[in-house]
């Protein structure tokens, strides 16, 4: 059997580019149809990456910019997981990329300016690769709300954003993590850019007891599902006929 | 027994919102975290081809640069082969033809730096143009926005070329080609990305 193209995304489960309630996306969304093609060999070909890419350190934002002996404030948590496709295959050393606002809610971003206090000892991003069976983990503190400017009181439910490679450009992707329980969830516009509940549901990692080590470290659990691929044993029919 | 169908949903996009630059490029955000970040040299140093430039920006409705947003080109070599075990052919060492592309912050204009792609050959047998892949992320943009780079002085490769010939109406067609300039020295390609209105970029669902 041949792999083949990626199946077509879903676009009524992901959000549309155009959703008023989140005011940046109306002057930022393509208004005119995107043309729809099969993958071609420049979509089923994506970058490839490397531990000589990464260091060992970068996964653990506990201590990837604390000074020696010293921790950021917050509550300490352990996000992890497996990248799957589709077919519910695991996708092997893939790079995730991970940034956050620290505790406080705060970003380390020259354009954040929120009250709360830049953390001395957070960075606030992290990058690691799945492991041979698309497993992944991250050590961090959990992200606190922040306001944002849409309505005149809007607040982000406390997330990760997750970048994601894959093995093919088709399945690039960008994600934002919640964390279970967190009633900003469904006030948020961002959140409810994605129209059907269950996608949404998708988007919250879950507390995992069992993972959590006792007397340091909550560990919640967070599944990312790119996209998968069609494999036949009949060849394509030839496009144009 | 009913018959099921196994598949998982794909993980639902959301916006890479305003500091995409913490994550994907620190040194851009203002702070110094890893070792060495990803994606700054797209050709490397042994690429053969032509060495170009390109300049541009993202324009959104209102016809005012998007400051806030985040690139990443994905590319053939000068021999048109990408540098994936799927893709059968030889790439120079150091080249991954990929690539992050940072606007200044303040007026939005981007430009990067890399070799020519030569044209590809699909699995199906069919030549592409050379052309290179963008996808696009900023607050504001709910799902990464794909769409191609093609090249102004490859009008007879851009003819035939089957992804541009799927787009319906010919005038579209244009939004995807970067005009070459040489002034001194090395080539620059101008490819202006404008979100909405009467010349709106085309985007591939693909
Ligand atoms: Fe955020």
């Amino acid at each position: 059997m041949k792999p083949g193209p990626y199946y077509q995304r879903d676009r009524q489960w992901q959000p549309p580019a155009l959703t008023p309630d989140y005011k940046t996306s109306v002057s930022r969304s393509p208004q005119y149809s995107m043309i729809s093609l099969e993958t071609t060999v420049s979509e089923i070909t994506g970058p490839v990456f490397g531990h000589n890419d990464i260091d060992p350190i970068d996964k653990d934002l506990l201590s990837n910019y604390a000074k020696p002996g010293e921790s950021p404030i917050g509550e300490r948590i352990i996000l992890h997981g497996r990248v799957l496709d589709e077919n519910a295959k695991p996708v092997p050393n893939t790079l995730l990329e991970i940034w956050q606002a620290n505790a406080g809610g705060r970003y380390r971003h020259k354009k954040d300016t929120y009250l709360a206090p830049i953390d001395p000892n957070f960075g606030g991003c992290g990058r690691t690769l799945t492991d041979e069976n698309g497993y992944y983990a991250f050590r961090t503190v959990k992200p606190g709300a922040y306001p944002w400017r849409n309505w005149v009181n809007n607040w982000r439910p406390a997330h990760v954003h997750i970048s994601i490679f894959g093995s093919a450009f088709a399945q690039r992707l960008i994600t934002q993590c919640y964390f279970e329980g967190d009633p900003l969830i469904a006030k948020c516009p961002i959140v409810n850019s994605i129209p059907d509940p269950d996608a949404v549901d998708q988007l919250v990692a879950r507390l995992d007891l069992n993972s959590t080590i006792p007397l340091d470290t909550i560990t919640y659990k967070f599944d990312i599902v790119l996209r998968g691929r069609r494999s036949t044993l009949f060849e394509n029919r030839p496009e144009g006929n | 027994m009913r018959q099921t169908l196994d598949y998982l949903k794909e993980t639902p996009s959301q916006t890479a919102g305003p500091y995409v630059h913490i994550g994907l490029a620190p040194g851009a955000a203002g702070f110094d975290i890893y070792a060495q970040e990803l994606g700054h040299d797209i050709a490397g140093p042994n690429a053969k081809g032509e060495r170009i430039r390109v300049e541009g920006g993202v324009i959104d409705g209102m016809g005012s640069p998007i400051k806030d947003v985040l690139l990443e080109a994905w590319q053939a070599n000068a021999d048109g082969i990408y540098a994936h075990p799927e893709h059968l052919g030889e790439v120079e060492d150091g080249f991954r033809g990929w690539g992050r592309v940072i606007p200044d912050f303040e007026t939005g204009n981007w430009t990067f730096e890399t070799v020519k792609p030569g044209a590809v050959t699909d699995l199906n047998g069919r030549q592409m143009a050379p052309h290179i892949s963008l996808w696009i992320v900023a607050r504001g943009i709910n799902v990464g926005l794909q769409t191609r780079l093609y090249f102004s002085d490859e009008a007879a490769a851009n003819a035939t070329d089957p992804v541009l010939n799927l787009i319906e109406w010919e005038r579209r067609r244009a939004t995807l080609i970067a005009e070459r300039t040489d002034s001194d020295g090395t080539p620059v390609y101008r490819f202006d990305i404008k979100l909405q209105g009467e010349d709106e970029t085309v985007f591939f669902d693909i």
